[in-house]
């Protein structure tokens, strides 16, 4: 069982069992991340670049620890501190890096579709850390991990995805992934922050909050993208809360047990009451510890294909 | 993939009294069953640690506390594969720290392996010793590690194979000594 592709640049097209072999090899990684020492030789000698040309902390943190617990080296890019700022295109950048012989990248960009782009230009493995509105397959399967060690199995599971659904590269990889693994998925939000068509998609679609909770058995709650407010999508911050913002008194209200998942950055007070994100019903801590696992699945099921042996 | 059996070197029970004897071995060699853990190798060396902790139970009336190792990371040979094994979990609920640990393999062979998971428990803790007991020693080392207790020596050549078969996942008994795939035509 392995992998079909070199790359990991999103969850479209990736199957059942490649889901299964990444979250089940995760498992494996969990009991080396309780050690003394938690760190194993595997990608001893793999050098791995984090090229990260939007900001980012939980996601670059994570990927950087994954690639240190398993002994690879690693280097960090950030554009505010590059030749990015000089106005190196993108191609130049990528061809530079792989000169000095770079075995894999990890990539995040504000535009759709680069690290498939990347693919075209160097041999490396590259791993999508979230393009554009596009995909963040590692966010996903480290929600989906966190899901299953709760619950056992994905299958016939109800997960409703609250919030902004049409900007979120995060919704649109769970979503794929999601369907796959045979959960049913419920995308909850402001009409105007909807993908137009979404039930194309195989997933049930609504506008009232209180649907999600009566329905779902885990709750994705998305970050309201604050810095896309301005566009007026959603008349004030304090009306979206109103509608839509997790507080404890609907969680009680819904007389079921809810498990509460976010991506982060939590907007408390937002899409998230402060004492929702601290309370028994939100796992975001789990997904955070279960994230370095995922991601050190991913960097070891990828990082044994070899162009020079194929 | 049919492999052709050369011949049965060890029947049932001959398994079972070489277990029996190599439990022995251990409980005198460190006077007793107090301070070793018993820890196996995925994944026939599991089952014959098992069975090795049954038989030093029934003896000593002790239960030796028993892991499981999957040394698949630290292999020296990932960097030479096209796609990455599967890896399963460890399972060691105990520290091995100033414990006399008996890694215990179903056969013994160009000790890679066993180099992979003396790295694995160095990372675990500071076993007070680590003792090394296989089924099979079949010799063509390419590594300074030895057995401490060695259930059956059987020379082979290269183009031959050890298959250890027991009941518990093979539903019988024996050692056989069969020939390498690549060697059947």
């Amino acid at each position: 069982m392995a992998l079909q592709s070199r790359h990991l640049l999103g969850l479209e097209g990736v199957n059942r069992e490649e889901i299964a072999l990444i979250l089940d090899t995760a498992e494996s990684f969990m009991e080396i991340l309780q050690r003394p020492i938690p760190k194993v030789p595997t990608l001893r000698g793999k050098t791995v670049v984090n090229l990260f040309f939007e900001n980012s902390t939980r996601t670059r943190i994570s990927f950087e620890l994954a690639e240190k617990r398993l002994t690879a080296d690693t280097v960090n890019f950030s554009t505010s501190t590059s030749s990015v700022k000089k106005g190196e295109t993108l191609k130049d950048t990528i061809r530079n890096i792989e000169a000095m012989n770079i075995d894999m990248v990890v990539v995040r960009h504000s535009a759709a579709g680069v690290p498939l782009f990347l693919t075209r230009c160097v041999d490396a493995a590259i791993i999508n850390a979230g393009d554009g509105m596009h995909e963040h397959p590692t966010q996903a399967l480290l929600d989906m991990m966190t899901i299953r060690r709760k619950a056992g199995d994905l299958q016939g599971l109800k997960v409703a995805i609250v919030g902004d659904i049409a900007h979120s590269r995060v919704a649109g990889s769970n979503i794929h992934g999601l369907l796959t693994m045979g959960a049913e998925v419920m995308l909850c939000g402001p009409k105007t922050l909807m993908p137009m068509h979404a039930e194309r998609l195989g997933v049930r679609v609504s506008h009232r909050l209180e649907d999600a909770l009566e329905w779902a058995d885990y709750l994705n709650v998305l970050r309201i993208q604050l810095e896309r407010q301005h566009k007026g999508l959603f008349p004030t911050i304090r009306e979206y809360h109103r509608e839509f913002g997790i507080t404890l008194e609907r969680l009680e209200q819904a007389k079921r047990d809810v498990v509460i998942l976010h991506p982060g950055p939590i907007n408390r007070g937002v899409e998230l009451d402060s004492d929702v994100a601290d309370s028994d019903f939100s796992v975001i801590l789990d997904q955070v510890t279960n994230g370095v696992a995922v991601r050190m699945a991913v960097l070891y099921l990828l990082s044994g294909s070899d162009p020079a042996l194929e | 993939m049919v492999q052709k059996i050369k011949a049965k070197i060890v029947d049932a029970e001959g398994v079972e009294r070489t277990i029996v004897r190599l439990a022995h071995e251990v409980i005198e060699r460190n006077r007793g069953a107090k301070e070793i853990v018993v820890i196996g190798l995925r994944t026939r060396g599991v089952t014959i640690g098992r069975r090795l902790v049954e038989k030093i139970k029934a003896i000593e009336n002790f239960d030796v506390p028993f892991g499981v190792l999957d040394v698949t990371l630290y292999r020296d040979d990932f960097r030479r594969r096209l796609k990455q094994p599967v890896i399963q979990i460890s399972d060691i609920p105990f520290a091995i720290d100033e414990k006399h640990v008996i890694l215990v393999d179903d056969v013994l062979y160009t000790g890679r392996t066993m180099r992979a998971a003396l790295d694995a428990l160095m990372d675990l803790g500071r076993p007070a010793s680590v003792q090394v007991a296989v089924f099979v020693d079949r010799g063509h080392r390419e590594m300074p590690i030895r057995a401490d207790y060695v259930g059956k020596n059987i020379p082979t050549s290269v183009g031959e194979e050890i298959q250890v078969r027991l009941k518990q996942v093979d539903q019988e008994d024996c050692v056989l000594l069969v020939e390498s795939p690549e060697e059947v035509e």
